[in-house]
């Protein structure tokens, strides 16, 4: 077994997906299924190669430390499931 | 059971001092109504991409020359993955692999000598919008102009053995930051923010005891408190052959101790992987040059200098040069004719009471002083020459604040001189031994401690302007001769 | 025939730059034909009758003014609903985001405008960019305009079915293993998937960040060039966007094939291959030849690894990507009383069963374990992958392969195993791990009609040889003149 119900479990919540009995059924099945498939890839030797850190080459892109006026933020604010205010509002938060 | 030591290191997150924040052109000032410093990027909305603040990149070069650091000719960003409504992306763009700062130390002073702290590294990363609870308690409500505010996370290596050394390593760290003007140094403010790494082990022992995370301490005073509070749970508990668990704990300022967070289910689990939404960065020999050649004296080698050029102890040295501002002030006292000793002395304990009062000291660089240099070295001036006395000095700060009057000019206009006339003293002093005959006698039989009440009564009589040395020195002779 | 909308995007704008036609006229013709024909394709999600009109008669304003309406002034355009429009729902093919309007337009969605582009509406796709067909959209089907009861290919179907049907002269989609390429190969039409970086991605909605790419989808090569010109290039708001110039790509499409060493990869001429797409294919290479480039074999020994690579970093980066869909500050909320409970609840009828798959998948490849063993394996082989093209390229100018194994399957063919579905992009993935160029033109039709798709790969920002290539063979051959019969 490439993963086990439990590691699945684990994984949706820290994908933060609630998942049925059945889903979590069906997606260990699946991911089992893709994982076993992508087991060839533990065959290569790759102890010398570097992972590809970006297919670009060397250089870094910069802003200048200069702060612009922001868009209208009423339109983001406008996009909010829920509001107080300027405030987003989201369900309390057990500390 | 063998004696225990504890062993400390502390994680540092400053607020940088830039114009903008880290990967976006929002302001990065504090304040403004909620959810008004905010763009797409910095709110995490579809599609957007960070670009990097080049003066982030300099702060950090800045910070990493001060502390000795090996800065990294290439580093990477990566991403935090977790999900709470105050991390608009579900992830923190920070460093973790590759950071851009390594191995450096600074040295900090104790009362036994020195001691070298190491630094294990120095990254950037992204501060966080703000939750607040709202009045009605079953919602939280969620502020994002903080977010992406750029941060400096410092973090030492466990080198520190007593809450001394820690709280000193923590001033120094703080000094250097507002030296360098890439962080306002402000704890309270949340602009320079302090967790602790905490656990101890046998005296002589290599491997570490459990390490236990310390959380939400929000002063220096905190700092100290936790840490010695953690130190006494921890000796404690293992004494009482109980096993230390490895968690975060969070102070709590009004018990007074340190508790346990709430357990979750799964542990969080960041999977931190290359942002591969940002180049590596790259930093040049040229540009690591080009920042050195622009830092300032540092804290410790001003503190040195102090020491040498002025005479002041090592501990004087330490608390007048542990900000800038208050170095500056002090020495322009020293060059308008103070002696070093008497405006240091002057400087530490009128002056910076006064800033602490005003809480001036929460501004990088205070440039309004209650009372300038020129004003506080002038009285240092009069006490030194004997033409006032320390009580009359301290009289006159009330009266120069806010004012563009000098100590000699008030000193004149109102007759406040010392009188240092022998003869003069000489008849108050004989006019006191008359009226308090009791005293005087207590004194002939040995009571050598009444003279202080004699004295008082000598100052009381000539108005309080009287030399007290002289008085000191004409009554005893008056009372024995 | 030859309605308004069969004209190609170079014709149409040029006519309405000499003032034979106005802007006005084609946006009409284009609405006209969309409502006539999308009831059976069903590209298009959101259609913009309004906007289009505005926009068509300020570019009608400028050429009477005697200005320039800019290179694709006047044109009807479609843009994948993956991209950011402004003011206009983007919806990313998923109920998370149904009812999302960007208050900001994609970079790419601007230089549309800037160059006059007219932006009929938005085209269907795949739940976030995920998939080979179209049918992981959650808010619409679309069908291949050559046989609607086939798929038009994913992940952007509907941009490559609503030109084949002549929706729209071009559109943008985005490919990130293959999903501009392939619903161009299914749908009989031109898509270019540009080098990484030589295209900005602010504004376009992250799949993978390190292999998404947005490009082009047109009926001729040559309105391909057009469209990627006038998208390309450096932007301030994409640290990953190359600074190197763009040169004119129009221009560059003269010029013969004489003298070009063009490689085929054995690996990609594979057991299990649809035989008529491999007979189209290697007719298309000696057609080539026929022109006067040189054919070789190469071999890109890594090629067996690329679909493991592939699956374990875009679904890694996916699984980051979209965290932020959370139902904190826009998209849909299921409201419950606990923070976790509104997360999980929110993300569980957001998304579609693929999106929760990868995302399970690329969440798992990056955890605490088995980050080694999955994640960075796969970049270690990426670079395995990146140097096989390389020394492939550093003798050949271009390589030519199929674009997928076989022609448009029927819907729900595939859609009971996710690696059945995964497998159809085994031609086009590895040049996203690589970073590289691609153009997929057709080449002929199978035995039921249905088209095949040619790939030409190039080296980094050398899309000017593949374009070349591409628009020479297309030139000879004229399989694109052959309309599907809607």
């Amino acid at each position: 077994m490439a993963i086990t119900r439990e590691e699945v479990r684990r994984i949706a919540a820290l994908a933060r997906l609630l998942l049925d009995p059945a889903d979590e059924e069906r997606l260990t099945a699946d991911l089992d299924h893709i994982l076993e498939a992508f087991a060839r890839l533990s065959t290569l030797d790759t102890s010398a190669v570097e992972p590809t850190a970006q297919v670009e080459e060397d250089r870094t892109a910069f802003r200048d430390d200069v702060a612009a006026n922001p868009p209208a933020s009423e339109a983001l604010l406008a996009n909010a499931p829920a509001r107080d205010g300027r405030f987003f509002r989201v369900p309390k938060i057990i500390e | 059971m063998s004696a225990l030591e504890p062993v400390i290191g502390l994680e540092v997150h400053a607020e940088l001092l830039t114009r903008s924040k880290i990967f976006c052109a929002c302001t990065a000032e504090f304040g403004g109504p909620p959810n008004t410093n905010v763009c797409p990027v910095c709110t995490g909305m579809p599609g957007v991409l960070p670009v990097l603040n080049r003066r982030v990149v300099e702060f950090a070069i800045r910070a990493g020359l001060a502390t000795h650091c090996a800065i990294a000719p290439s580093s990477r960003f990566a991403r935090k993955n977790y999900f709470y409504p105050d991390l608009p992306k579900g992830y923190q763009i920070s460093m973790y692999e590759a950071p851009i700062c390594t191995g450096g130390w600074l040295d900090v002073l104790l009362d036994g000598g020195t001691k070298r702290i190491g630094l294990t590294r120095i990254h950037m990363e992204e501060d966080t919008g703000k939750n607040i609870h709202d009045a009605h308690g079953d919602a939280s409500l969620v502020d994002f102009n903080r977010s992406s505010v750029p941060l400096l996370e410092i973090v030492s290596e466990p080198d520190m053995r007593t809450v001394a050394e820690a709280g000193a390593y923590l001033r120094m760290l703080r000094s250097i930051l507002m030296y360098l003007e890439i962080c306002d140094g402000n704890m309270e403010e949340g602009s320079f923010r302090c967790d602790a790494n905490v656990s101890v082990r046998p005296v002589g022992q290599a491997a570490f005891g459990t390490k236990v995370e310390i959380k939400n301490m929000n002063s220096f005073r905190a700092v100290e408190k936790a840490i010695t509070f953690e130190i006494a749970r921890q000796t404690d508990a293992l004494a009482a052959g109980e096993r230390i668990v490895q968690e975060t704990r969070l102070w709590d300022a009004d018990r007074e101790e340190t508790r346990s967070m709430r357990k979750k289910e799964y542990a969080d689990d960041y999977r931190y992987f290359p942002e591969p939404d940002l180049l590596p960065l790259v930093v040049e020999p040229a540009w690591v040059a080009d920042v050195r050649a622009t830092m300032p004296e540092l804290p410790s080698a001003r503190r040195d200098r102090f020491t040498r050029d002025h005479g002041l102890s090592p501990y004087d040295a330490d608390v007048l040069t542990q900000r800038k501002d208050v170095a500056d002030y002090f020495e322009a006292g020293v060059a308008a004719g103070a002696a070093p000793k008497e405006m240091a002395n002057w400087v530490m304990t009128e002056l910076l009471r006064m800033v602490r009062e005003d809480k001036l000291d929460r501004a990088l660089v205070i440039r309004e002083w209650p009372l300038t240099a020129e004003q506080l070295a002038g009285l240092a001036r009069l006490v030194q020459a004997g033409t006032i006395n320390r009580n009359t000095a301290k009289s006159l700060i009330p009266r120069l604040r806010g004012t563009s009057r000098t100590p000699d000019e008030l000193v004149a206009a109102e007759g406040l001189a010392q009188v240092s006339d022998r003869g003069a003293i000489e008849r108050a002093v004989a006019d006191v031994i008359a009226r308090h005959p009791t005293q005087a006698a207590e004194f002939r039989a040995g009571k050598d401690r009444v003279v202080g009440f004699l004295v008082g009564q000598v100052m009381k009589a000539t108005g309080g302007k009287a030399n007290p040395q002289l008085v000191q020195e004409l009554l005893r002779a008056a009372l024995t001769g | 025939m030859s309605a308004l909308h069969d004209l190609s995007l170079r014709e149409a704008a040029a006519r309405v730059r000499r003032r034979e036609i106005s802007a006005t006229e084609l946006a009409r013709d284009a609405f006209a034909r969309i409502a006539a024909v999308d009831g059976r394709v069903g590209a298009f999600l959101t259609l913009d009758e309004a906007g289009a009109l505005a926009t068509a008669a300020a570019v009608d304003r400028r050429v009477a003014a005697g200005e320039d309406p800019g290179p694709l002034g006047g044109v009807p355009i479609g843009v994948k609903d993956i991209i950011c429009t402004a003011g206009l729902r983007t919806t990313a093919g998923s109920r998370i985001l149904e009812r999302f309007v960007p208050s900001y337009d994609a970079t790419v969605t601007a230089r549309l405008r800037r160059a006059g582009a007219v932006i009929v509406g938005k085209l269907n796709c795949d739940e976030f960019a995920m998939g080979s067909s179209t049918e992981n959209s959650a808010l619409g089907t679309t069908r291949n305009p050559w046989d609607g009861a086939r798929v038009p290919g994913g992940s952007s179907g509907g941009s490559g079915a609503a030109v084949a049907a002549r929706e729209c002269h071009a559109a943008l989609g985005t490919d990130t293993g293959g999903s501009v390429r392939l619903p161009a190969a299914f749908c009989g039409v031109a898509g270019m998937k540009p080098t990484y970086g030589r295209v900005s991605r602010y504004g376009v909605i992250a799949y993978a960040s390190s292999l998404d790419q947005v490009g082009p989808i047109a009926r001729e090569v040559a309105d391909v060039a057009v469209v990627l010109e006038a998208i390309a290039g450096h932007d301030l708001a994409d640290s990953t966007a190359s600074p190197r110039p763009v040169p004119s790509y129009a221009a560059a499409l003269e010029g013969s094939v004489r003298g070009l060493r063009l490689g085929l990869p054995r690996e990609y001429f594979v057991e299990g291959m649809q035989p008529d797409v491999e007979r189209g294919v290697r007719a298309a290479v000696a057609e080539l030849e026929r022109l006067g480039a040189a054919v070789e074999p190469v071999s890109l020994p890594h090629t067996e690894y690329a679909i493991a690579t592939y699956y374990l970093i875009a679904t890694a980066e996916a699984s980051s990507n979209l965290a932020r869909y959370d139902g904190i500050r826009y998209g849909l909320r299921e409201p419950r009383p606990a923070l976790t409970e509104m997360y999980e609840a929110t993300r569980a009828a957001g998304f579609g069963a693929e999106v929760k798959r990868r995302i399970m998948l690329g969440t798992y490849a990056l955890s605490a374990g088995y980050y080694d063993a999955y994640y960075l394996k796969a970049q270690q082989v990426r670079t395995l992958i990146r140097r096989d093209f390389q020394l492939a390229l550093a003798r050949c100018d271009a390589l030519v392969t199929p674009v997928a194994p076989t022609t448009a399957f029927r819907l729900g063919e595939k859609t009971a195993d996710p690696l059945t579905m995964y497998l159809s992009d085994i031609f086009t993935i590895s040049v996203n791990l690589a970073g590289l160029p691609a153009l997929a033109l057709p080449c002929g039709f199978d035995g039921a009609g249905l088209p095949i798709g040619l790939q030409v790969i190039g080296r980094p920002f050398d899309e000017a040889t593949v374009l070349r290539i591409g628009h020479a063979y297309e030139q000879a051959t004229a399989w694109h003149r052959k309309g599907a019969p809607l």
